[in-house]
């Protein structure tokens, strides 16, 4: 094997790594809440939500599951325009992860709701919710509890899925090693350091959402 | 005016009529037990009442309000019928005391420090007033039941309704929830409770209610229908037991 590794060079980008490190990162947050949020919104139609407004989520989250990440990115940056909605690449990844994951976590979620024993229902029935606030109080936190550890495997597996917005030139950390890469033509330095973050970004991820999960299910006094 | 007036309810699921024309009229202050045979829809009627289920003909009005199915006339119902289920349904992400404040933060919008005055107050009177801080998962069945039972409390209810409520506890925790429900039916509370303790529904009822086939077959104070059934059907049940 010629190969000489050789990975001190790579201090030289490594402005363009911790960018594109921190840009993932971003992604990763602002997708991971507001997909999340839609999450939890399309669950709710689907488990209980108003007749109406379940087969316009129904066809969303199975377009959405139904076909590859990357189309669904491409469509919203290349594609809307065309229908007059442009925006920029890092808009148009924060939504295509928004929306994606949206439909994902949905379906994770809706399995925890119906989960949900029928009595807990009806105790909050009685005691004169409304449906809604029964969801709300009664049903959420613990659905969500029963699923937290799907729905975590399913937020990392997006962050990783991130990888690919890097096709619309937005700066991200799959950008910044290609980007090392054609400049080096050190590809397995390039990679291996990519690789390394973005398994260091996976794991810190994981411990993340345990801790939130904790502290959002934790047992606590009633105030 | 009586209470709780139901009149000629009828109720089916899909071609099954499960009430089959109940007339029932309630006055402030009774306890009314509600005996019969699996299946002769005593949960029914109950549920019927609390609006759970909606009806097929007939009324239900409860203090001259009439029973209808939207989300405006239900929640003004449920905040005058309480009800206690055989399954406790605590909420068990909430403590003791959290559950009795979740409805009346909710639905009353009562302020966190008086919701949580009065939900002292009333696991205090059902005997629980050191488990405030306890979850479901952490008390017997007995006391989950107590729990609920304040919950149900807490909204101020005029009538309750209760359905076998002591049926899934272990015989020696009855008593503990009896003597609750005792407690209320001294103190005037208005109840309707599905049961299959006779000599609590003896001692305590003002009226038994014989339920068979969805209807209600006989009906009269608890000394005439214990010791003189007057049907067929009534002496069996009674027999069998
Ligand atoms: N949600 C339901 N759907 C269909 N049938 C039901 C439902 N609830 C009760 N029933 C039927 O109604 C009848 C009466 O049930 P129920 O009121 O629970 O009787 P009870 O409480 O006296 O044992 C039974 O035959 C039962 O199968
Ligand atoms: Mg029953």
């Amino acid at each position: 094997m010629s190969y000489h590794f050789n990975f001190g060079w790579l201090l030289v980008y490594y402005p363009e790594l911790l960018k594109g490190t921190w840009v993932t990162i971003q992604l990763i947050l602002i997708g991971a809440v507001f997909g999340v949020s839609l999450g939890v919104f399309c669950a709710w139609v689907r488990a209980l939500g108003p007749a109406w407004l379940k087969p316009i989520v129904s066809v969303y989250v199975e377009l959405i599951r139904n076909t590859p990440f990357l189309i669904q990115l491409f469509f919203i940056f290349f594609g809307l325009p065309s229908l007059g909605l442009q925006m920029g690449e890092t808009s148009a990844a924060n939504l295509a992860m928004i929306i994606n994951l949206g439909a994902y976590s949905c379906e994770i979620i809706r399995a925890g709701i119906e989960a949900t024993p029928r009595g807990q229902f009806e105790a909050g029935a009685s005691l004169a919710m409304t449906r809604f606030e029964t969801f709300r109080y009664v049903v959420l936190l613990p659905a969500l509890k029963r699923i937290w550890p799907a729905l975590s495997s399913q937020i990392v597996i997006v962050m990783l899925g991130s990888s690919v917005v890097s096709q619309i030139a937005v700066e991200d950390l799959t950008f910044a090693a290609n980007f090392i890469q054609s400049r080096s033509f050190r590809a397995f330095e390039a990679y291996f350091v990519s690789t390394f973050i973005y398994l260091t970004l996976a794991i810190l991820l994981r411990l993340l959402l345990k801790f939130i999960g904790g502290r959002l299910f934790q047992r606590k006094a009633a105030r | 005016m009586s209470l709780i007036e139901i009149t000629e309810v009828r109720k089916s699921f899909g071609p099954n009529e499960v009430l089959k024309g109940i007339n029932l009229d309630i006055e402030p202050g009774e306890v009314i037990a509600i005996i019969g045979k699996s299946g002769s829809g005593k949960s029914t009627l109950l549920r019927c009442i609390n609006g759970l289920e909606s009806i097929n003909s007939g009324s239900i009005s409860v203090a001259g309000a009439q029973l209808l199915p939207d989300e405006l006339h239900l929640k003004a119902l449920r905040l005058k019928v309480g009800m206690i289920f055989q399954q406790f349904n605590l909420f068990p992400h909430l403590t003791a005391g959290g559950n009795v404040i979740l409805s009346q933060a909710v639905v009353k919008k009562t302020p966190k420090p008086e919701a949580e005055a009065i939900a002292r107050q009333m696991l205090d009177r059902v005997g629980l007033a050191a488990k405030f801080d306890a979850y479901p998962d952490e008390l017997s069945g007995g006391q989950q039941q107590r729990v609920a039972i304040a919950r149900a409390l807490a909204m101020r209810p005029i009538a309750l309704l209760c359905d076998e409520i002591t049926s899934a506890l272990d015989p020696e925790l009855v008593g503990e929830v009896l003597a609750v429900v005792r407690s209320l039916a001294a103190e005037g509370m208005t109840l309707l409770m599905v049961t299959h303790e006779m000599k609590f529904a003896r001692d305590v009822c003002s009226r038994v209610v014989f339920m068979h086939h969805g209807k209600v077959h006989e009906i009269g104070r608890p000394e005439a229908v214990f010791a003189n059934p007057q049907t067929p059907e009534l002496k069996q049940f009674l027999g069998m037991l």
